[in-house]
């Protein structure tokens, strides 16, 4: 059974999680406008080379997160509760300079977009240099064997040339493991990539996420991998978290969730994508609506509006998160499990 | 490199010649013809007569034309009439030219010192009250006449108060050495302290009242610039990597917010010889701006039409220098 | 203090995700809120200039700006009605003594005193804004005229028109603008008001002229713009129907500013005495400029109106910048 064949799997990260995130709520509290919570209540836990998956649509909060946990989000009009317990500290309560300690040597963030998230007029190889001068203390000239070492374990060809090479000259794959070698330069103990391949040809997303799985699994570093598409964290991710409207509604191990959607909307999401092995003549079926035809979560299931299958009680009651192991399922009307 | 340089010296030639056809034709055109905008209009008949045949107005335009090119090349102007009567206009211009170029230079050292710090520092505590307060600042800056804020430096600080000297550029009594026309650089030079000390003092009202609009736009400009670049996603990579401030302050967010800045420094070189034209005649500095003013007054279209055509191409020079300097800073136009 | 100037910019999305929002018509991004359902009410459909204004309407710098230039406007129509005095006539002429007294201080029915001919100077300053409004709009109007012509010009057509054109602009950009005012004024055999106009009119042409061509050029590849053309709509149809309008927001924005410079130009104009010689019909800028003749003995001549033009550019001012950055979909601060 998959079941047993998954437990296996995941039995060599059961030690104590390295980062725990503990009930988180972001709430925007914009002048003049009603405050927003962008994430509310967001619990889930990272063990040493594991990668989780935290999936959803934009909007869902999943970015917001990622930035919570990185002590990111702008100071002012943000109000974060909850804990983020990385090896017993909790991080949001962690000044701005020992947070500014940890961001690149016991956290590193790789972003979206690796054209706007590498500065345009410095090289390259200072990019890199840059982060070991500041983490562990090296000189200029010290760091720069390192960075090229870096640039050449992400896959850079002639890692030489490129370390005086600027952003633009490079191409967009390039630049993507370039912001890697950036984030994983100090070796942290928890990547988070946020979106890491949207921005790149289908070709090239292969690719990156292949060195990502290999990094990760060398050095057992924990990855949190942040994206919509399902498609891109099946072959990568040890867990999935399915975020909306900034809660989680559906957590599992990656195989019997993909087999086994119990929520309807990742039932959804998984239904919209293409498969290469799937019957001919199957349609891709999309979820129907948008994000803005969310109900409050205050006592409806926000996802009602867009369900296939609603019953009374999603607009009348908050459905609970009921954990069951490794599985756990917000919802009044789950999918049937088809055997 | 090179061929943008090149590309760059064509064109300027290019707006030197369409520059020299538009000076021809606005000398012809003042009242009273180009005669008497070289010789002053109470010039003798005998004089008009023999000059009009020395010029060949007879001819054609484009020999005339050609023919006011080819003395503009040797730098003939013809003699002032009205700013420094009988002297040569060229003679005219450098003499005052370095006069300007110290006003405009600590003029320019101001308003930079003082915009991008400035500038930086509203950006980064936008909407409080030192931004808020900034703004309105530099907001009236811009309207306060030139010529206004420079009697008004001078009514209190030089008149009232008497803590700087009331015009000119240094106590002829000092009877300082004169090397490079330059009179601090001078007394530096010459190790006559006290000379440069006294230019100096000299310079602090004029350069402050030249200062207030460069500095207006350089604040503004660094301001909007800083707030731009704070926005993007490499600033937040930098915060990512838990760079210190300082780095992420000047590597990340400074060095890209300063390329607006840099265009903006060399447009703002014309505005500092407009407002050199007014503060000089307020200070009687007895550089180009003054010049300009006196010579407007007194129909000096000699002195006018160098200082118009040499105020051109200074301007076109320096912003060439702004975009090799732009160049060098930004790799993405050096390697195109 | 909040200035909406710069709002608080706690948008968590990514700033080109707002520009494309905005490019996509959805202009009310600004104003896009997210209420406890995560309901996200955008306004769509709503064009950049009515959320523009919606915008500035609760901004209290372009409130300012607006109720300064409002109140000028106001007080050049009605200045004959308001003026307690006549503007001209020098009512005090008789306690005006050259060596001793030149300038009557202020007495009862004139708060602010009398110039040197005795003319009473709240009058004056009030019938002055007049004229100051006068020489603003007309010196904007003409300037926008030239540079408008100028800017279609090239905008429309690509290729030697639009460099033949655009190098002339950079020539006349080289001058450094008030020599170029001042040359252009010293053309005129007897300088008046309308030289003056004329003088700082032609400087705005090529700011003018440069403005235009560059928003219609970003037009030109617009998509609107292509489907017109693929469409076979004609070429004076597309740069009159659908390129002009869509580039007038910038020069809407320039021409507030211009009114401000002209109104501080025309008194360096007379500062540099090419402005107007007849002060029967007095203007601001020509009130200030007269006055350095004696500004050391009598400074309150020259504050005055030094005072009023500081206002209004100031109003312009303001009403321009808020305007700006209210039309400019890339920063909302």
């Amino acid at each position: 059974m998959t079941e047993t064949i998954e437990n296996t799997r995941t039995r060599g990260h059961s030690e104590e999680p390295l980062l725990s995130v503990r009930d988180l709520t972001v709430t925007f509290t914009r002048q003049g406008e009603k405050p927003f919570v962008a994430v509310d209540g967001v619990s889930f836990d990272v063990r040493p080379g594991q990668t989780v998956g935290l999936v959803g649509e934009s909007g869902c909060g999943k970015s917001v997160t990622s930035l919570a946990i990185m002590g990111l989000l702008p100071q002012r009009g943000v109000r974060v509760e909850g804990e983020v317990l990385y090896g017993g500290t909790n991080l949001l309560t962690q000044s701005k300079e020992q947070m500014r300690d940890r961001r690149g040597r016991d956290l590193g963030m790789i972003f979206q977009d690796p054209l706007s998230s590498l500065n345009p007029v410095v090289p390259i190889g200072v990019q890199v240099t840059e982060v070991l001068e500041r983490h562990k203390g090296l000189s200029r000239k010290a760091a720069t064997p390192l960075a090229r070492e870096m640039l050449d374990k992400v896959g850079i060809p002639d890692p030489n040339r490129r370390l005086k090479d600027y952003p633009h000259q490079l191409s967009g794959g390039m630049r993507q493991r370039a912001l890697i070698a950036m984030a994983l330069a100090c070796a942290p103990k928890v990547l988070i990539a946020d979106e890491p391949t949207t921005a790149l040809d289908v070709t090239i997303q292969a690719q990156i996420l292949a060195l990502l799985k290999e990094l990760v699994e060398d050095s057992g570093t924990a990855l949190v991998m942040i994206t919509h598409d399902l498609g891109v964290v099946a072959g990568l991710v040890d867990r999935i978290n399915v975020l909306y409207a900034g809660r989680i509604v559906e957590r599992g191990d990656r195989h019997p969730l993909f087999a086994q959607p119990r929520h309807p909307y990742t039932h959804g999401l998984l239904s919209s994508i293409p498969r290469l092995d799937g019957e001919r003549g199957t349609k891709l079926t999309p979820i129907p609506g948008s994000v803005s035809d969310n109900l409050p979560w205050a006592n409806a299931c926000a996802f009602a509006p867009r369900c296939s299958q609603p019953i009374d009680v999603c607009v009348e009651k908050t459905p609970e998160f009921v954990e069951d192991g490794p599985r756990a399922l917000r919802c009044h009307n789950p999918v049937e499990v088809s055997r | 490199m090179l061929r943008f340089i090149l590309r760059r010296l064509l064109q300027m030639v290019g707006v030197v010649v369409v520059l020299s056809l538009l000076v021809f034709l606005w000398l012809r055109s003042l009242p009273g013809g180009t005669v008497s905008a070289i010789l002053g209009e109470k010039a003798t008949p005998a004089r008009r007569a023999a000059l009009e045949k020395a010029l060949g107005l007879d001819q054609p335009l484009y020999v005339q034309y050609w023919q006011f090119l080819k003395r503009a090349v040797q730098g003939q102007f013809g003699s002032s009439t009205g700013v420094q009567p009988g002297v040569d206009a060229m003679q005219v211009f450098v003499q005052r030219f370095p006069a300007t170029l110290e006003l405009s230079f600590f003029a320019l050292l101001f308003a930079i010192a003082a915009g991008i710090p400035l500038g930086y520092m509203a950006a980064r505590r936008r909407t409080s009250w030192f931004d808020n307060l900034s703004v309105v600042g530099s907001l009236i800056g811009v309207a306060v006449p030139v010529f206004f804020l420079a009697f008004l430096l001078k009514y209190w600080f030089a008149i009232n108060l008497h803590w700087l000297p009331v015009s000119g550029r240094q106590d002829p009594s000092l009877d300082a050495t004169r090397v490079t026309g330059f009179f601090v650089l001078d007394g530096l030079l010459t190790r006559e302290y006290d000379a440069a000390w006294d230019a100096l003092k000299h310079l602090i009202l004029p350069s402050l009242a030249l200062a207030t609009i460069p500095f207006a736009v350089i604040f503004r400009i660094t301001r909007a610039s800083v707030l731009d670049v704070m926005d993007e996603d490499y600033v937040r990579t930098a915060e990512s990597k838990g760079l210190t401030n300082k780095v992420i302050r000047g590597r990340h967010i400074l060095r890209n917010a300063l390329l607006p800045v840099v265009t903006t420094i060399g447009l703002q070189t014309g505005g500092l010889l407009v407002g050199a034209v007014l503060t000089e005649r307020v200070f009687s500095w007895g550089g180009i701006g003054e010049a300009v003013a006196v010579a407007f007054t007194r129909r000096d279209y000699a002195v006018l039409q160098v200082c118009i055509l040499m105020a051109a191409i200074t301007f076109v020079v320096i912003n060439l220098l702004v975009d090799i300097a732009y160049a060098v800073i930004d790799p993405r136009v050096r390697t195109r | 203090m909040s200035n909406p100037l710069n709002p608080d910019n706690l948008d968590p999305r990514n700033k080109k995700q707002r520009i494309d929002e905005l490019a996509a018509g959805s202009g009310g991004t600004a104003t896009l809120t997210v209420d406890d359902a995560g309901h996200i009410e955008e306004s769509t459909g709503v064009s950049l200039i009515a959320s523009a204004w919606r915008r500035l309407r609760r901004n209290p710098v372009f409130l300012l700006g607006a109720g300064i230039t409002l109140l000028f406007v106001l007080l050049a129509i009605f200045a004959p009605l308001i003026a307690p005095h006549d503007p001209t006539k020098g009512l005090l002429l008789d306690k005006v003594r050259p060596q001793s007294n030149p300038v009557p201080g202020p007495e009862a029915g004139f708060p602010l005193g009398a110039d040197t001919s005795g003319r009473d100077v709240l009058s004056r300053l009030i019938v002055g804004s007049r004229q100051t409004l006068i020489v603003g709009v007309f010196a904007t109007l003409f300037g926008l005229a030239g540079g408008m012509s100028l800017g279609v010009l090239a905008g429309a057509f690509s290729g030697w028109v639009d460099s033949l054109v655009m190098r002339i602009v950079d020539v006349m950009l080289s001058i450094p603008s008030l020599l170029l005012a001042v040359s252009i004024a010293a053309l005129a055999s007897r300088p008046s008001q309308w030289t003056v106009i004329i003088a700082i009119a032609t400087v705005q042409v090529p700011i003018f002229a440069r403005l235009l061509r560059g928003s219609m050029l970003a037009q030109r590849s617009s998509d609107h713009v292509l489907a017109a053309r693929a469409l076979g709509v004609k070429r004076s149809a597309i740069v009159f129907r659908h390129m002009l309008p869509n580039s007038l927001g910038p020069v809407i924005v320039q021409a507030t500013l211009v009114i401000a410079g002209a109104i501080i130009d025309a008194a360096a104009l007379s500062f540099l005495g090419l402005g107007n010689p007849d002060d029967r019909q007095p203007e601001w800028g020509q009130m200030l400029g007269k006055a350095q003749n004696n500004i050391f003995d009598n400074p309150a001549l020259a504050i005055w109106p030094a005072l009023c033009i500081i206002v209004v550019a100031l109003g312009f001012t303001l009403m321009g910048e808020s305007l700006r950055e209210a039309l400019d979909p890339k920063s909302r601060r």
